[in-house]
């Protein structure tokens, strides 16, 4: 009886385990992935109080941040679920205001680049301007560029034959003068004291817009405004902001010698090493998060068995690029904020309607 | 409600005649799956939400239609509402956890170069 007792006592472990493994691990299989979405609501699991807690989920909820700079951050966001996290992820992308270039007033352009081609890559070119400090421009307001939503930028340049290069040469930074092309800031009304110290321009000054050679001219004036990316993809403030779940690997047995060593080539570099036991070259997970996940080690029939592939469901290592418009730790708080502000739209909406 | 006609809707209640309070379909205009999905996984981790799902109902509008079904007789706005603030809240903490640590990490990289 004891035996028995035992036995069911084990098998309702190991169903314990892979219960907790359910809830919270995607499985990468050799022909599939498994258990990929959230399941974890009240009354899918007996035994488990799932309803929201703002406590238990301030208490697991951390962020850590790894590298962070002006163009570029990753950090880990801990805790939370893929339905939020991917959110974040889709405002970044889509939601988060900037200032690009909208009109284009060509006076005059006798470049080989077509107007429309030049205006498409004019708006392409990311602004240095502080979104949050702008206006988005009222549909109905047909005439005049208002200090508050727009920016006046002006592009005027010849290019003419360099007189003092040499006869040989052929090479154009050499031979002319203003082949390449760039744009400055015309402030409006009292732009120019609100934003004195900021230099208002494209965020990067080597960008090529058009090549000319001696004759041609270009004479352009140009308003920015405010938009989304959902609007057009000018307006995004990313270069690009993605999300992947931490990796995890687990050894199921001890893995030694050569077949260790053929183990560690089978991930990326770091994640396995050989660390010796008793003479011999044992295999170890060092560092889950440097693997790219490519499940190459389920391809050698006898190193499929030993190794559990799987990601941990609620951790999330973000990497945003920004376009040098604002630095990345600005781009997340204005997304978190967007999001609030979503909410609190239907809030006030369902208020209003209540009240009726 | 003279003069509302220019007004575009944001938010409407779709009830079927005969069914209680608690069986609802929200059109939410101006939004996809950014709100529609973290909305929806909200409101399903509330105990007496019977069913919740939404869809988009074709790509070329922007609206989703977001069905709520309670058990207990409970309005259905009472779930949507308590989902968009908890989301508010998680929001709030998100966003506060985030800074702090943003600055934490501001501090020490400038801790080594002094």
């Amino acid at each position: 009886m004891w035996a028995e007792l035992s036995r069911l006592l084990g098998k309702m472990a190991a169903t314990m385990k892979n219960v907790e493994e359910i809830r919270s691990r995607v499985i990468l299989g050799e022909f599939g992935v498994k258990n990929v979405h959230t399941s974890d609501f009240p009354g899918n699991y007996p035994g488990y109080d799932d309803t929201w807690d703002m406590q238990k989920f301030q208490k697991n909820f951390r962020i850590d941040v790894v590298h962070l700079d002006e163009s570029s951050m990753e950090f880990d966001m801990v805790g939370i679920d893929a339905a939020i996290a991917n959110a974040f992820r889709r405002i970044l992308l889509a939601e988060v205001p900037t200032m690009a270039i909208e009109k284009v007033f060509i006076y005059n352009n006798t470049s080989i680049v077509q107007d429309e081609v030049l205006a498409h890559r004019l708006g392409l070119i990311p602004i240095r301007a502080d979104p949050r400090l702008f206006e988005y421009r009222n549909a109905e307001q047909q005439l005049g560029a208002s200090e508050i939503d727009t920016i006046q930028l002006q592009l005027k340049i010849k290019c003419s034959r360099n007189p003092r290069a040499s006869k040989e040469s052929s090479d154009p930074r050499e031979l002319y003068l203003n082949h390449m092309v760039h744009i400055y800031w015309v402030p409006i009304g009292n732009q120019a004291d609100v934003f004195a110290d900021s230099s208002i321009g494209p965020v990067h000054d080597d960008i090529l817009i058009a090549q000319l050679r001696p004759g041609q001219e270009l004479d352009i004036v140009m308003h920015c405004v405010k938009g989304i990316g959902k609007d057009h993809a000018k307006f995004s403030p990313v270069a690009t902001a993605s999300y992947r779940l931490l990796p995890e690997i687990t050894l199921l047995e001890q893995v030694e010698g050569e077949k260790a060593e053929r183990l560690k080539r089978c991930f990326s570099r770091g994640v396995i090493d050989l660390e010796d036991v008793n003479g011999k070259k044992v295999a170890k997970v060092v560092n889950s998060r440097l693997d790219t996940c490519s499940r190459e080690v389920l391809r050698h029939d006898d190193l499929k068995n030993v190794v559990k592939l799987g990601r941990v469901r609620d951790h999330f290592i973000f990497t945003v690029e920004s376009t040098g418009i604002l630095p990345p730790d600005v781009l997340v708080t204005e997304a978190i904020k967007v999001l609030m502000a979503k909410c609190q739209r239907f809030l006030n909406e369902l208020d209003s309607t209540d009240m009726k | 409600m003279a003069g509302e006609g220019e007004k575009k809707p944001v938010l409407e209640m779709i009830q079927a005649d005969g069914a209680d309070e608690g069986c609802v379909t929200f059109v939410l205009h101006d939004e996809d799956h950014t709100l529609g999905n973290s909305l929806r996984y909200m409101i399903m981790k509330t105990l007496d939400v019977e069913f919740c799902g939404y869809t988009i109902t074709h790509p070329s509008e922007s609206k989703i239609n977001f069905r709520i079904q309670t058990r207990g007789g409970l309005p259905a706005s009472e779930p949507l509402r308590r989902g968009l603030n908890e989301l508010t809240d998680v929001c709030q903490h998100v966003l506060n956890t985030f800074q702090a640590r943003v600055n934490e990490f501001k501090e020490g990289q400038e801790q080594p170069m002094e």
